[in-house]
């Protein structure tokens, strides 16, 4: 469909189009838009972080910085990052990736260096100056979220339980070789009471799962200073074996990183069905969560 | 604090080592923290939230369990047959009432049945309850 409406007015009245399509420039559409990975505060930290950084579609990362907070930013190009541009790049699991990745890399590039606030996914804004005058409006909040983070790092910690991996360890059987001759059972009846010990073996590996995890919880409590649940992961992404049957983060003190990893990957030690995995250290992601805003007017690139 | 954190932990256990970069952090929980945690806040470009949420349960990203979706009253995937097997065809809407959106005949019978439990409820005098409570039309049947 071919409209005869020139710059603003085109885009105004032509139906959504489906992106693709060559769309002509316009005068007053900036060619980029400003994606932002974190925010910390201005210093040295994140300035010597920023030149090696390099960020989605490979555009170098920088700053931007208002009333000493300093955000990391860098250019996307505006029609893939509007609205429907960033809907069709999420819908798509190669690309959706891809932007996880890039946007974690660099959170965690910074997080190495000074305490950082990790945006959400897909946060933009149309420049940088947009960019500044966020973090005017938000300034407070930001400042109060970096002093309580400052000198923390976020560790995860996810129990599994894996029937299957008890089963495979036997509990302590007889030693003296097979069984005694028990009295000969039907071939109906041995297959259920081999159902009926799976069965077993199910229950008890979930059970022991279940109070690892409150160990799991009593041991970090001692060593964190913040927790958040997270759902358990289920679904064709979820690694690892067995079901994950508790999924945490903690907020755990720098120098007690080691200690807290220690402390928590034993809990699992000599409990068959029972796997125990400590991730991270993360950047604050699970504590930077600020009361959402509603969203000012709807500005569209 | 310019002291960086390699180093200061002791190789991990389990299948995902951490890898000091990321790089080998697995995307579940990748994902689990870039699209469902860290600062949220209102950009110039948005996408709503709610977006987000369904993305990832449509993906099956398992960022969102499925037990944990029903709680926030997300349960179209049950009525969608590409992912349950427990879907139906869609109820058909009384004559007279067409759909608002013609696309999401679920919210608009959410919407009629909100309406008739709010009058239930003035004509027996019980409080309002809260809107963030959906009504399952299985149960209303």
């Amino acid at each position: 469909m071919t409209s005869h409406l020139q710059g603003d007015d085109a885009a105004a009245a032509a139906p959504q189009q489906p992106l693709g399509l060559p769309a002509e420039q316009r005068e007053s559409a900036p060619p980029s838009s400003s994606y932002v990975y974190a925010i910390g505060r201005a210093g040295a930290g994140l300035d010597t972080a920023v030149p090696r950084l390099t960020g989605l579609r490979d555009g170098r990362v920088r700053t931007a910085s208002a009333d000493g907070l300093t955000a990391l930013v860098s250019s996307v190009p505006a029609d893939a990052f509007s609205e429907e541009g960033m809907k069709a790049q999420l819908e798509n699991l190669t690309e959706l990736e891809e932007i996880a990745r890039t946007h974690h890399r660099v959170v965690e590039a910074a997080h190495t260096r000074t305490t950082v606030l990790p945006m959400r996914l897909a946060t933009v804004y149309l420049d940088d100056a947009r960019v500044r005058s966020m973090l005017r409006e938000r300034g407070a909040e930001f400042d109060a979220l970096l002093s309580r983070l400052e000198g923390h790092a976020e560790l995860g910690v996810k129990v599994y339980a894996d029937p299957r991996a008890a089963a495979a360890d036997p509990a302590p059987a007889t030693s003296d070789g097979p069984a005694p001759a028990a009295p000969p059972v039907s071939p109906g009846r041995a297959y259920l009471q081999q159902r009926r010990a799976r069965r077993q073996t199910q229950r008890d590996a979930y059970r022991a799962a279940g109070a690892v995890a409150d160990e799991v919880r009593d041991r970090a409590a001692a060593l964190a200073r913040d927790r958040v649940a997270h759902r358990p992961q289920q679904g064709e992404l979820a690694a690892g074996a067995g079901e994950n049957i508790a999924n945490e983060a903690y907020l755990v003190p720098m120098d007690r990183l080691r200690e807290f990893h220690r402390a928590l990957t034993v809990l699992a030690d000599g409990v068959p069905g029972v796997r125990i995995e400590v991730t991270g250290p993360w950047a604050p992601y699970s504590f930077a969560t600020a009361t959402a805003t509603p969203p000012a007017e709807s500005r569209r690139a | 604090m310019s002291d960086s954190l390699a180093g200061r932990m002791g190789p991990s256990s389990g299948p995902s080592p951490y890898g000091g970069q990321g790089s080998s952090a697995n995307l579940a929980d990748i994902l689990e923290r870039v699209l469902d945690k860290g600062v949220v806040i209102a950009g110039d470009i948005q996408i709503n939230l709610l977006d987000i949420e369904l993305l990832t349960i449509k993906l099956r990203l398992l960022v969102a369990s499925v037990d944990k979706a029903k709680e926030m009253g997300i349960d179209w995937w049950e009525h969608d047959p590409s992912l349950s097997s427990r879907a139906r065809p869609p109820q058909q809407v009384p004559a007279g009432q067409p759909p608002e959106t013609g696309r999401d005949p679920l919210a608009d019978e959410n919407r009629q049945l909100r309406a008739e439990l709010a009058e239930l409820r003035a004509a027996i005098g019980t409080p309002q309850g809260s809107d963030g409570h959906r009504t399952h039309h299985e149960e209303e049947q």
